[in-house]
């Protein structure tokens, strides 16, 4: 059986690199626009560009909510990157009032201080002892590159399997079963980047 | 820790890599896909292309430049140079640019950002921002603009300069009586997501980034700057980090030319306590 791999289509954001990335590692995907596709596919990506309370609207009147839920509790792989790691948690401080998807238990943050926002730029992600799938074939201190405002501040510090410092210092990576998240663009972080996509297609 | 960016600028012109040095004589230096890939391999952090194609036909073939370069690179890319309004936004995101830099538009209808940003996301949306000082002084005694008795290391001036600086578009030829400090504000409040700071006095000699106008902005704004125009050593890339407190520095022929690659640049940042990614 042929595995496939949906990229979530929910109008937030501009998929083409997210796609193209995939097709240079020479995997091909498909782009989903509705929830009840979701079926035929054995993994699943969430990109997102854009503010919380929007991109969980956007799911919503795309019958996206359910679906995803029932994907992840069936034991099949996600990953979320960026804004679409931060859909993973229960709501954010970008949104009051909004509910996320509550996968993975926490709130979503705003940096504060006098550092400039949004956090730009190519930042140094330190990972977890634990040994994490995802991670194979990286040595030592990685690189990726930022582009975000808020952050993800899970309940259960278990799932953070790659810290970042800005400000504070904030979970760039989690695990929790199956599911990802990345804080950072995978697919805009050079040879690193299309390493953790590529380990996440192949054996997570 | 937050690293700083070294960014490689690629003029394009009829989809070919030119460097315009005072925006004057070209010197063609290859194709864009080929250089952006050369860069990804010397670790630059990301890229910018600036479309300096004046005809409407030449546009599309912007477009296709970027979605070539789309399909090959795996970092962050600017595609600025003659936008006009939120179609040119619309067509150059889609077809792969991660941000767009407005210029002359934003400068003639500033509402152009908040619309821009609304739609497509502050992070996406670069004001770039071209500044000359302001020096009537030089300019009296029929000095060069901008020239004269500044320190370029610690960006003093003598006595009777102000450090002050007037936007200008077209390429330098329109001055606008905009304050570029103002301006980077002003931006910033309508949804621009980061500043790209060029200075028309410096760019294409060689002789360093003005600093001075680099702290100016970069003091006066939360959202981070881009120094833009004068890398021409090592040291001055330190000097605009350092005093400049630029986020990230753009340079383009010390780095088509071969003078310099990215990675030597980052190499000596780093011996010199600047954060970098190697």
């Amino acid at each position: 059986m042929i595995k496939k791999t949906a990229i979530i289509d929910y109008g937030m954001g501009n998929l083409y690199s997210v796609r193209n990335t995939f097709a240079a590692l020479g995997m091909a995907t498909d782009t989903v626009g509705c929830g009840r596709d979701l079926g035929h596919y054995d993994k699943l990506i969430l990109p997102g560009v854009g503010a919380f309370g929007d991109a969980m609207k956007e799911l919503k009147k795309r019958g996206f909510i359910a679906p995803v839920r029932d994907f992840v509790a069936s034991g099949r792989p996600l990953i979320g990157i960026c804004l679409g790691m931060q859909l993973l948690l229960d709501e954010s401080e970008e949104s009051p009032g909004v509910q996320g998807l509550g996968i993975i238990p926490g709130h979503v943050r705003k940096f504060s201080g006098k550092l400039k926002v949004p956090h730009m730029g190519w930042n140094k992600i330190k990972k977890a002892v634990r040994r994490c799938r995802i991670f194979r074939g990286l040595q030592g201190d990685i690189y990726a590159y930022f582009c975000h405002s808020y952050y993800a501040a899970p309940k259960d510090k278990k799932v953070v399997i790659g810290e970042t410092e800005y400000g504070v210092r904030f979970a760039s990576m989690i695990e929790k079963g199956r599911v990802y998240g990345m804080q950072f663009h995978p697919e805009k972080s050079q040879d690193i980047g299309l390493m953790l996509l590529r380990n996440f297609i192949e054996i997570c | 820790m937050l690293t700083k960016r070294i960014i490689p600028c690629l003029d394009v012109k009829d989809g070919r890599v030119v460097k315009g040095v005072r925006f004057v004589s070209l010197r063609d230096a290859g194709d864009p896909v080929a250089t952006a890939k050369q860069y990804e391999k010397q670790k630059a952090d990301e890229l910018v292309f600036l479309d300096i194609t004046a005809s409407h036909e030449g546009r599309s073939t912007m477009v296709d430049v970027v979605r070539r370069v789309a399909g090959n690179i795996f970092m962050p890319f600017t595609v600025g140079g003659g936008i006009r309004g939120i179609g040119d936004i619309r067509d150059l995101l889609n077809a792969g640019a991660d941000k767009v830099s407005l210029n002359t538009a934003a400068v003639q209808r500033p509402q152009l950002i908040r619309e821009a940003a609304r739609r497509f996301g502050s992070q996406c949306i670069v004001v770039a921002i071209d500044a000359r000082r302001r020096d009537p002084v030089s300019r009296l005694a029929g000095m060069p603009v901008g020239r004269g008795t500044k320190n370029r290391r610690t960006g003093k001036l003598a006595d009777r300069q102000t450090n002050s600086w007037e936007v200008v578009t077209h390429g330098g030829r329109k001055p606008t009586g905009l304050d570029a400090v103002a301006w980077a504000r002003c931006a910033e409040k309508l949804g621009a997501g980061e500043i790209l700071l060029t200075s028309m006095d410096f760019d294409g000699t060689k002789d360093g980034f003005d600093i001075a106008l680099t702290r100016a902005v970069s003091e006066a704004v939360a959202i981070p700057v881009i120094a833009s125009g004068g890398a021409g050593t090592k040291e001055h890339f330190f000097d605009v980090f350092r005093s400049g407190r630029a986020d990230a520095a753009l340079a383009a022929s010390i780095f088509h030319y071969g003078q310099f690659t990215v990675g030597d640049v980052k190499t000596y940042l780093k011996k010199r306590g600047i954060a970098v990614r190697i």
